[in-house]
């Protein structure tokens, strides 16, 4: 790889935390939809009969809990919102156009991937509360009827919007090119940088550069 | 599922389109009837049940009251249970009640299950789990209105009263109404039923219980269940009996709403990615040499092409 013209952009480690992250949230959502949309029951089929699939979901909704945690521990800091966002917000109909040009002062990430971010931290918490309350056999005894009548129904909610939310971030990953081989190899071009986090790129990539020119990660 | 059947009016989580075997809907409406008024409480009907279904409960303890076991389980389809109430002439009053599945005509179980024919309504009014399509989910048991399924730690699978769907399929009353002593509990066509309750009633009026009745609940149908109640206009005397039982708005705003809403975001959201590829085509980043990107030479763009080495993406 031509390292000169590339930068890293994820470490190896919270690349394999999104990958390990996006195998277990494809069983569990699939298990999930078979259940929600009965029409679509061989979805479930990821995780064997619909027996065990119903076992199984739960104690991989938790598994995705637990490397949401250590996500949000390594990325909670990029995340944060700042001045600059607004920036983005008011030419997010130039950055759906591809209209590039503009410097939107785009930190590591923008403000949409800040939103995908919280949106998912809220939510598969929601999922997890609410899927403890429904938990067969371990918990939902534990629960009056009428709130695992609710917990159901904002599970299935949540995880609507959840899914929903993820395909937006699966189409956003297609459709700007490089980012999916910057998540798998952790590199992205410096002028695939300069162009999508150009904020980012001047505080942290250039900098860098001047310091170490030949060091490279 | 053993023996074909063919009579089946509603099948857990089928669509409208493929609707379950019916060429024997014809057959006629069953009912049970209790006359709470006649149980002397002697818990026949739970030993008939567990003789006739094959179950064996574990022996509980005596919690100091004499519902026993204390509450249904996966091995106990049926309990009377045994309500001490005072009237307002502080006189006590016993209230017996067989409790155990209704058989719902709108049943709430069968509207949450989300697996496919795992609960069955039959045309003759009988709602039954087929327990090896059961998942163990236990949506059932929120769907329920009356509280009735219980979820086996053993099997991972729901149980409840079948109504002896197997005795009725071959013309026997249910083994409970085979084997009360006093005669509180009848079967017969829903119709049949319904006029020996009026008889009933009228007999339990002319001995000045006012409030008595038939409880065959509206909002979910009605039930192939029924109760002559002595207190019919104060059911939840009887052991929080629902006055007017419904599958909960909870339930039915889950599958009946948020169901058709989830389907159409899914399509929308699909539908809208697609078009904005379509429309906006893939982001591209310009690979030239860097320049200070607002004086990069707009035209050189397109003879670029896609040399991000992006892979397929």
């Amino acid at each position: 790889m031509d390292t000169n013209n590339r930068v890293l952009r994820t470490k190896f480690g919270d690349r394999l935390l999104h990958w390990t992250m996006v195998s277990c949230f494809f069983l569990v959502a699939m298990s999930g939809l078979s259940w929600f949309f009965p029409s679509l029951h061989w979805l479930g089929s990821v995780l064997g009969p619909p027996q065990l699939a119903r076992i199984l979901h739960p104690f991989l909704g938790v598994v995705v809990f637990a490397l949401l945690m250590c996500m949000f521990v390594r990325f909670v800091h990029h995340n944060m919102p700042v001045r600059t966002d607004g920036i983005w917000f008011r030419h997010v109909l130039d950055v759906l156009l591809n209209r590039h040009g503009q410097k939107l002062q785009i930190g590591k990430y923008n403000a949409g991937q800040k939103i995908l971010f919280w949106g998912i931290m809220a939510l598969i918490s929601a999922l997890f509360v609410t899927g403890l309350v429904i938990w067969r056999a371990y918990f939902a005894m534990y629960f009056p009827i009428p709130v695992i009548r609710l917990a159901l129904l904002a599970h299935s909610a949540a995880a609507l919007a959840l899914i929903l939310l993820v395909l937006g971030h699966i189409y956003m990953g297609l459709w700007v090119r490089g980012s999916i081989t910057g998540m798998i190899t952790g590199y992205v071009s410096r002028a695939w940088a300069r162009q999508h986090h150009d904020r980012w790129y001047a505080e942290e990539v250039a900098p860098e550069d001047t310091s170490s020119i030949k060091h490279h990660p | 599922m053993g023996m074909q059947s063919q009579d089946i009016i509603r099948r857990s989580a089928t669509n409208g389109f493929t609707p379950p075997p019916q060429a024997r809907s014809h057959e006629t409406e069953v009912a049970k009837l209790i006359d709470v008024s006649l149980c002397t409480g002697c818990k026949g009907c739970q030993v008939a049940c567990s003789e006739w279904n094959d179950l064996r409960d574990e022996v509980g303890h005596n919690v100091g009251i004499y519902d026993n076991p204390v509450d249904l389980t996966p091995e106990t389809w049926t309990v009377i249970r045994f309500d001490e109430v005072e009237d307002e002439s502080d006189k006590l009053e016993w209230l017996l009640r067989k409790e155990g599945c209704m058989h719902c005509e709108d049943p709430g179980c069968l509207k949450a299950c989300p697996s496919p024919g795992a609960i069955l309504q039959f045309a003759n009014g009988i709602v039954d789990f087929q327990s090896d399509q059961c998942i163990g989910c236990g949506y059932c048991v929120a769907g329920c209105p009356f509280d009735i399924p219980r979820i086996s730690k053993t099997d991972n699978r729901a149980y409840k009263c079948t109504l002896c769907a197997d005795r009725v399929a071959v013309g026997q009353e249910p083994a409970c109404v085979k084997t009360c002593p006093t005669g509180a509990i009848s079967f017969g066509s829903k119709a049949e039923m319904k006029d020996l309750a009026a008889e009933r009633v009228d007999e339990l009026k002319g001995r000045g219980h006012h409030g008595a009745g038939l409880y065959d609940p509206q909002g979910v149908g009605g039930t192939h269940v029924m109760y002559v109640l002595t207190h019919a206009d104060k059911p939840e005397l009887y052991h929080r009996l629902p006055a007017d039982p419904t599958i909960s708005p909870v339930v039915r705003g889950w599958k009946e709403w948020l169901k058709p809403l989830g389907a159409l975001g899914f399509v929308a959201t699909v539908a809208g990615a697609f078009a904005h590829y379509m429309g906006v085509g893939p982001n591209e980043t310009d690979e030239t040499p860097h320049k200070e990107p607002e004086q990069a030479p707009v035209q050189e763009k397109a003879e670029n092409g896609p040399s991000d080495n992006a892979g397929d993406a």
